[in-house]
């Protein structure tokens, strides 16, 4: 079995620059890989793109780069919830590009697969369509859009093993299993590393083809944004 | 006398079928889960990955991966499964959700729908309500009849930005039920206690009144 275990998130970070574009899993802070973004927190890169469903809250998630001013460019499709990010956006520091959700999904799964574009409805009509191809497909116009092209992927999975082998864990999967093998290198952290042959092949969700780099995360917070609870 | 949220939510409960696959929105149409016709069955699938969502956790139950669109702790039923982004709106774009159910800024007379920017003010992102609105057959919206500054949100046009073309099949309100038809909006029914001419004074868009309009049961 090919082994891609790294050590550290420091060896798992090696070969990012400034300027790059990095592909985060999660939606909301929810299935997020913490340890690869305090990470890049401490490295302190910057001009980043970034393409992620949300951009953290002001404290946590990707919220922690732009408080430092570490990113350039957001992809996203709701960012409703970090006023540091409505402040840059607002001043103009950040450029925003907003995407529809199932869009930003299928661009990832479009670069993970080597499908250069694809044809989708979601948007025609609006904004999200203006300088895009449109075509006609049985009478329903279509917008082509582009798969993303990255430099890293950072994805957060429940238990992988040292093959890169990942199973995710109820709605933590999200975008994460999209992105891996979608960027030049695909960066796992997960909640349990296990040898291999731990993990049963019927249950694995993410092959390590599509991972380069895995590592045993810690100090996971695992943080709830809308703690929700049944009045009985 | 106009109705409550939750009676908006109450009425658009009537529409759902025995079998269906349903996607809730986030505000009113969150609240529908709660009064699903106890003879039927249906399942909700939140776009986050989770089909068979369940209700809010009881206290110290909530688990941080578990959760809706709408970031909310959640729980799932026997039965349910949880799946990727792209499995997600492969339901969606794919016509496997039966109806969905969402808010609104404006509706047009035509069926657009506006819902996700105010040119201006913050932009919070459109989440996955433009796939949604893109490809679901059957498009309910819920919403109040006039916004804040008391302007009418069933227009000729809409005049916010877009979210979806031709869309949108029947709006319930505080006043109304109202569909759309290719003559424009069409007074399905009247909520209790609302005249037809206080629905006529809210509507900006062509409404048609038909001779016999039933009051609004929930």
């Amino acid at each position: 079995m090919v082994n891609k275990t790294v050590k550290s998130v420091t060896k798992a970070l090696d070969g990012i620059n400034s300027g790059m574009t990095l592909m985060f899993g999660g939606f909301g802070l929810c299935g997020i890989p913490e340890n690869s973004i305090l990470e890049l927190v401490r490295l302190g890169v910057s001009d980043l793109r970034c393409i992620s469903n949300n951009a953290g809250v002001d404290n946590f998630g990707l919220g922690l780069l732009l408080q430092q001013k570490q990113i350039k460019t957001m992809i996203a499709s709701y960012v409703g919830e970090n006023a540091e990010f409505e402040r840059q956006m607002l001043s103009g520091e950040l450029e925003v590009i907003l995407t529809p959700q199932g869009t930003i999904a299928e661009k990832c799964r479009a670069a993970q697969a080597g499908i250069p574009a694809f044809f989708t409805p979601a948007g025609f009509g609006t904004e999200v369509a203006e300088g895009k191809e449109i075509r006609l497909f049985h009478g329903k116009n279509y917008i082509m859009e582009e798969a993303y092209q990255a430099d890293f992927a950072f994805v957060k999975a429940w238990k992988g093993d040292e093959t890169g082998n990942l199973i995710f864990r109820g709605t933590a999967r999200n975008f994460n299993p999209l992105m891996c093998g979608a960027a030049k290198i695909t960066v796992a952290e997960v909640e349990e590393l296990l040898p291999v042959g731990a993990l049963d092949p019927n249950q694995v969700h993410i092959p390590g083809i599509l991972v380069n780099r895995i590592f045993q995360g810690s100090g996971y917070e695992k943080r709830i944004e809308q703690r929700t609870i049944r009045n009985i | 006398m106009a109705i409550e949220k939750k009676d908006i939510a109450k009425r658009i409960a009537k529409e759902l079928k025995n079998g269906f696959y349903v996607n809730l929105g986030i505000g009113i149409p969150t609240l529908v889960a709660n009064y699903v016709p106890k003879e039927i069955e249906v399942e909700f699938q939140s776009e986050n990955g989770i089909l068979g969502m369940g209700p809010f956790p009881i206290e110290g139950k909530e688990d941080a991966d578990l959760i809706n669109a709408g970031k909310q702790t959640i729980t799932s039923l026997a039965g349910a499964s949880f799946f990727d982004s792209a499995m997600s709106f492969a339901m969606i774009r794919g016509k496997h959700v039966n109806l969905t159910i969402l808010g609104a800024m404006e509706v047009s007379e035509n069926g657009d729908i506006s819902n996700w920017k105010i040119p201006g003010k913050l932009v919070k992102g459109m989440g996955g309500a433009m796939d949604l609105v893109a490809s679901a057959e059957n498009i309910i919206v819920a919403m109040m009849h006039v916004n804040k500054k008391g302007y009418s949100k069933l227009l000729p046009k809409c005049n916010l930005p877009l979210t979806g073309l031709k869309c949108v099949k029947r709006i319930v309100t505080e006043l109304a039920v109202i569909d759309i038809t290719p003559q424009g909006f069409f007074l399905v029914e009247h909520a209790p206690g609302v005249s037809i001419n206080e629905i006529k004074d809210a509507t900006a868009g062509k409404l048609i009144i038909p001779n016999n309009v039933p009051e609004m049961q929930f």
